[in-house]
Formats: C-alpha cells, sequence, structure tokens
C-alpha cells in the first residue's frame, strides 16, 4: 500500500520533474560546464581546454568590474531605502481613514504601468532636449544649481537616476504586501497595548514591526535577488549600449557577451552568470541567518 | 476602587449608510459595582456586554453618561490613564515574546518617576507569575503553552501593574470544558487574593453564577436584572432572565390563571394566591417536579436520563411553550414506573414562576 502510494506521488510528480529538468536544470549545469570550457564556439561546439581562464578572463575585465560595482551599489542603495520607504508609505496608508482606498489605488499605479509609459515619464523628468533641461533641472535651478546631466552626465547623476527609477518601480509591489501585512495584525494586540499606556513608538518598535517581520524579510530577500537581476531598468534609462555609459549590471554583461556588439562569448557569459549566482546565493543565505534571530513566525 | 456607572449609553452608527437606524450597544446603564468584588456581565451574544467592557476600559468612548472609578470621573480619560488591567478574548499575549517579557511589558512603558527599577520590575514580573502560579515557564513563548496557560499569563501581565480595575471578556470561553471549571476557580481565587475590583464578561450563566459575588444580566444593551446569583436565579423579574439562567432551561408553559389557581391545559397544578386572572407564561425549573402519582400535574413520558445521583425525567406536553423537551430533575431513588405512558408530578411552588403574557414581567404571587 504504501509502496504504491509513493508510485503514485513520484506519477504525480512526473509532469513537474521533467520540465524542471529540461528547462531548469539541465540548463543550469550545461552553464556551469559552458564556464570551465575554454574558448568554447557554439557554432562548431568545440573548446580549447578546461579550466579557469574564462573566470580568469571576466574577472580581469574593466567592463565586468564595472557591471560588479554598479550592480553592487544599486543592491545597497535601493533594497533598504525602498524597503523602508515602502514601510513609512504603509504604515501611513494604515493609519489614515478617509480616501485610504484610493492612497492604496495611487500607490499601486506603477505597478500596472507599462515600463515604456515609465520609461517616458522619466524622460520627462530628467532627459536633456533642445527645448528643456527636464523637471528635474528646472526644479534644481529654483535651488540656483545648475543644470546637471542626468542621462549622459556624470556618473553618480547617472547611479541617482538609475537607483531612483529602481526605487519607484519596485515601490508598489512592497508597498501593496507591506499594508495587507499590517492590516492582518489582530487589533487586540494595539488595544492591549493602548490600555497599557504603550507609546506609538514603542508600539511600533515592539509589537508592529516583529509581527510584520516575516514579510519584511521576505521582502528584503526578493530584494537583493531582485536588484542583483537588474538590468532592463538600465536599458530603458541609457539604451542598450551601457558599457559606453558605464551604467552596465552582470546581468547587461552576461547579455552582451552572448548576443552584444562584442558578443559571442559563451564561455565568458557563463562564467560571469555562475559569478553572479555565486554572489546571490551567498548574500542569501547570510540573510537567512540573520532573519533566524530577527523574524517572527 | 468601586466602579459607577452613570446613564452610560453607547450608539453605533447604522452599518447601512440609507437608513439612520443607529444601533444602541449599551443603554442606559445605572449601576454601581462594589468595591474589591467580582462582577459577571452576562447576557447572550450581541447583547452589548462586551461593549460595555470597553467603555469601562475606555478603548470605546460613551455617547453620553458618566463613568467613575471611586470618586474620580474617568469619563474623558484614555485607557493608559484610568488604571485598568484588561484580558483580551484572544488573551492578545505577544507572540514573539517570552512570557517573562509579555509581563514585564506594562511595566516598561512606565515613564519618570513611576517607572521602576530593574529589580523592581523582576520583583513584581515575579510576583505575578506566583499568583497565577507559572513561575516555571517565565522563558516560553505564548505559542509553546496551552490554553489554559496563556490564560494565565494573560491576566498575570493585566495585574502585574496593580490596575485599579480588572476586566475580563470572555475569559474561558477558548479553554476546553475541564479547563474552565480550573481556571474560572483560579479567576476567583486571583480575584481575593489582590482584591481588585474585576468585572467579566461571558455568554455562560453557568460561569457566571460560580464565581461572581454579583451579576448582571444583560439583553438588547438593556439590563435586566442586578443581583448575588442566587437571588437572580431564585427571584428572576421577567421570562427572558428565568430563561436564561440555569442548566437544563427552566421550562416554560402557556398557562391561565384562573381563580388564584394556575391550569396548564385542563389540569389546576397550582395554588398561586394573588396573582390575577388572565393568561400567563409559566416558567418551572425542573428540580421544581416531585414525582407523585396523585399529583395534578400530567405530561407525556419520552424517555428517562440517568445522570448518576439524579435522572432527568424528559417528558411532552402540550401546552410547552419552551424551545426544548419538558425535563425534570428528581432524585435517582424516585423513578416512574417501567413503561409508563404518562407521570404525574407535585409542584415546588417556590420553583414556579408566573410572568405576565404580554410583557413578560414577572407575576408575583404567595408562596404558602
Amino acid at each position: 500500500m504504501n509502496k504504491e502510494n509513493n508510485l503514485k506521488g513520484w506519477l504525480y510528480l512526473l509532469p513537474a520533474i521533467l520540465f524542471l529538468g529540461f528547462f531548469m536544470v539541465y540548463p543550469l549545469v550545461d552553464v556551469f560546464v559552458y564556464s570551465f570550457e575554454e574558448g568554447y564556439n557554439s557554432a562548431s561546439q568545440t573548446f580549447f581546454g578546461v579550466g579557469l581562464y574564462n573566470y580568469s578572463y571576466v574577472l580581469h575585465d574593466p567592463y565586468f568590474l564595472q557591471a560588479l560595482k554598479n550592480t553592487f551599489i544599486l543592491v545597497i542603495i535601493t533594497v533598504p531605502l525602498s524597503t523602508i520607504i515602502a514601510l513609512l508609505i504603509s504604515v501611513g496608508l494604515n493609519s489614515i481613514t478617509p480616501l485610504k482606498k484610493l492612497y492604496q489605488t495611487v500607490y499601486f499605479l506603477p505597478y500596472v504601468t507599462n515600463t515604456l509609459a515609465v520609461g517616458l515619464v522619466f524622460m520627462i523628468l530628467f532627459k536633456k532636449t533642445a527645448y528643456t533641461d527636464g523637471l528635474a533641472n528646472l526644479i534644481l535651478a529654483w535651488f540656483g544649481k545648475g543644470p546637471i546631466d542626468f542621462i549622459d552626465g556624470p556618473y553618480w547623476a547617472k547611479m541617482f537616476v538609475l537607483c531612483f527609477y529602481t526605487i519607484w518601480v519596485v515601490m508598489p509591489f512592497k508597498v501593496l504586501i507591506l499594508t495587507s501585512a499590517l492590516a492582518s495584525v489582530n487589533q487586540d494586540y494595539y488595544n492591549a497595548a493602548k490600555v497599557d499606556g504603550t507609546s506609538p513608538f514603542r508600539i511600533f518598535r515592539k509589537i508592529t514591526l516583529p509581527m510584520i517581520s516575516p514579510m519584511i524579510f521576505y521582502l528584503v530577500i526578493t530584494g537583493f535577488i531582485g536588484a542583483f537581476k537588474a538590468y532592463s531598468d538600465a536599458v530603458a534609462l541609457f539604451g542598450t549600449n551601457l558599457n559606453a555609459a558605464e551604467m552596465n549590471t552582470i546581468v547587461g554583461y552576461v547579455y552582451d557577451m552572448l548576443y552584444g556588439d562584442s558578443g559571442g562569448y559563451p564561455s565568458y557569459a557563463s562564467a560571469a552568470a555562475i559569478i553572479l549566482f555565486a554572489v546571490v546565493f551567498t548574500i542569501t543565505l547570510i540573510n537567512l541567518s540573520i532573519s533566524k534571530k530577527n523574524v517572527h513566525y | 476602587m468601586k466602579v459607577v456607572l452613570q446613564n452610560l449609553t453607547k450608539k453605533f452608527p447604522s452599518r447601512n449608510k440609507k437608513s439612520n437606524d443607529e444601533v444602541i450597544a449599551v443603554n442606559d446603564f445605572n449601576f454601581e459595582i462594589p468595591d474589591g468584588k467580582l462582577i459577571g456581565l452576562l447576557g447572550p451574544s450581541g447583547c452589548g456586554k462586551s461593549t460595555a467592557l470597553n467603555l469601562i476600559s475606555g478603548l470605546i468612548q460613551p455617547t453620553s453618561g458618566k463613568i467613575f472609578f471611586g470618586d474620580d470621573d474617568v469619563t474623558g480619560l484614555p485607557p493608559e490613564n484610568r488604571g485598568v488591567g484588561l484580558v483580551f478574548q484572544s488573551y492578545a499575549l505577544y507572540p514573539h515574546l517570552t512570557v517573562r517579557e509579555n509581563i514585564m511589558f506594562p511595566l516598561q512603558n512606565l515613564k519618570g518617576a513611576e517607572r521602576p527599577s530593574k529589580e523592581e520590575m523582576e520583583r513584581r514580573v515575579m510576583e505575578a507569575a506566583k499568583l497565577v502560579q507559572i513561575e516555571n515557564l517565565m522563558e516560553r513563548k505564548p505559542g509553546e503553552m496551552s490554553g489554559g496557560q496563556q490564560q494565565r499569563v494573560a491576566i498575570a501581565r493585566a495585574v502585574v501593574k496593580m490596575p485599579r480595575v480588572l476586566l475580563l471578556d470572555e475569559p474561558l470561553s477558548n479553554l476546553d470544558a475541564r479547563l474552565r471549571l480550573q481556571t474560572r476557580e483560579e479567576i476567583r481565587r486571583i480575584q481575593r487574593d489582590t482584591g481588585i475590583t474585576t468585572v467579566f464578561v461571558t455568554h455562560d450563566q453557568e460561569e457566571a453564577m460560580s464565581i461572581s459575588d454579583m451579576i448582571v444580566v444583560m439583553k438588547d444593551g438593556v439590563v435586566q436584572q442586578i443581583g448575588k446569583p442566587q437571588d437572580v436565579y431564585d427571584s428572576p423579574v421577567n421570562l427572558f432572565v428565568s430563561k436564561f439562567l440555569g442548566t437544563p432551561p427552566i421550562n416554560v408553559f402557556d398557562g391561565q390563571v384562573k381563580g388564584g389557581k394556575l391550569h396548564i391545559g385542563s389540569e389546576a397544578v397550582l395554588d398561586v394566591p394573588g396573582a390575577a386572572d388572565g393568561p400567563v407564561w409559566a416558567g418551572i425549573r425542573p428540580e421544581g417536579f416531585i414525582l407523585d402519582e396523585n399529583g395534578p400535574f400530567s405530561c407525556d413520558l419520552t424517555s428517562v436520563e440517568v445522570m448518576g445521583r439524579d435522572i432527568s425525567v424528559v417528558c411532552g406536553h402540550e401546552k410547552n411553550a419552551g424551545a426544548g423537551a419538558i425535563r425534570a430533575i428528581i432524585s435517582a431513588e424516585h423513578r416512574p414506573a417501567d413503561g409508563a405512558k404518562q407521570v404525574r408530578f407535585t409542584l415546588k411552588p417556590w420553583k414556579v414562576f408566573l410572568f405576565n403574557h404580554e410583557t413578560e414581567e414577572r407575576i408575583h404571587f404567595e408562596v404558602k
């Protein structure tokens, strides 16, 4: 009976296992193998030898180092900032009664907005054209600060726009998750705290935060992973030649190695992809170990 | 600390925006809770008893009326300035804190001169824990404890700051039957030990009767009767109160008073001198029946349930106006003859209550 059940169980799992095997596990292993095959040519399916040369090349490539730096800056700035801002917005949304639904909708709008439309909005905000320096420069001018070219200008200006854009794009989802997490906290806890004369700040720190900590943790983990995989946002802002704009990301570098103008190097691309995987994996492990102490399920 | 409620009223706006019907959850409460007593607020679901409790705690504000703790008018005060301890139906223990941290929480909220030293806090936490007998569970999280233990922690958390008034919202509803019996004794003991004026809310009349010094029976936001549990049971003011108290519930018949005698159906079952002629609801407590072959009251025997010391005679009657079958509790030494279709009873007059057919108010008669 038990054995038969086991067999049945595997049978039910088979479609998913096959699908995942073909489209996830096999390519993953393949990428791992490619990353060690030196000079692999996808047309002739040949390579010179096996070794660590691909990794060495990638790690000495200034474009990759630039991409690595950009990605880390993006992650370090956007993940904490977007989570904290989303938390503030959610707490605000939860404590107002009039127009609550309206504001919730407004904050969720970017999520359902087309990327191209968002790109257009940012163009109006930051792009310098023949007629205008962009809305951001208009505001800067009020404070007597000179026009800054946010799209083709200095590195920090471009990085600012990229971070701003990333935070703006991920915000609605985080606000949605956190508002529902806040709403699901049993009102009794707050009433109990109120009867005991707890200050609002202490209520937030000692009750609200621990209660929604699993959701915050979820957002931080997915936020890290998402930011490490950033690519399309940079393209939307700075065009496809990201290396020239000094705005490339690791995923952008992998893509360029595969299909870009300098493309046709699957081995380098694989090595870069494996490095990215190792980085994300390590960060996630660190996150998990930190969460054991601070997240209350 | 005595608690006085004066013309206390709470109205909630109607959920349906089109109609202007307000829900009156608490309607003109006037009573005084004596210092150091345990009071049970008793009533069916939705009668406004939790609202009344929340009004006393300050979590909701009354529409009109006043609340006094001793001589202080606390009506306008927020909950934290009233000095109340509140135990929630769900206990509301912070799940991420240990028992010790939970009990200490209210003390850590205190500021300035009121804030005790660390040692003093520890001492008071241990004192509260000893009171509810959970000293050995201090490092546990609420999720690792049984319902009864959580209940004790909740009480400890409420009494640790030495409240003037302790409020318990359905304190036993989440416990199983055995634990309920045990815990209600505990609540009684804790209340006696601390001497804190305590109000608790329940829909379980047995619970309220067994531990309260005084019960307040409510219906639809209106106080029906206030008194010692036994007095209320022995002398209900109206049909609702008589039906609400007692297990098994009181038997209600559609009767008639004619010439100083109570008639149920065609039989004159009891002398009721002093009661005016007319239709009445006649309530007879299950223990008000005496098995008697020559008794005036007869009914159709359905079954006999043996309960050990007592037996419960279940029967039907055409004039039965209650929800269930008629039940008579009699000593197990007497029982109806085997195979009998009918049983006859004599009634104990002090266990029979008459109520006006329209107003359902009590009609008194002389008990000889």
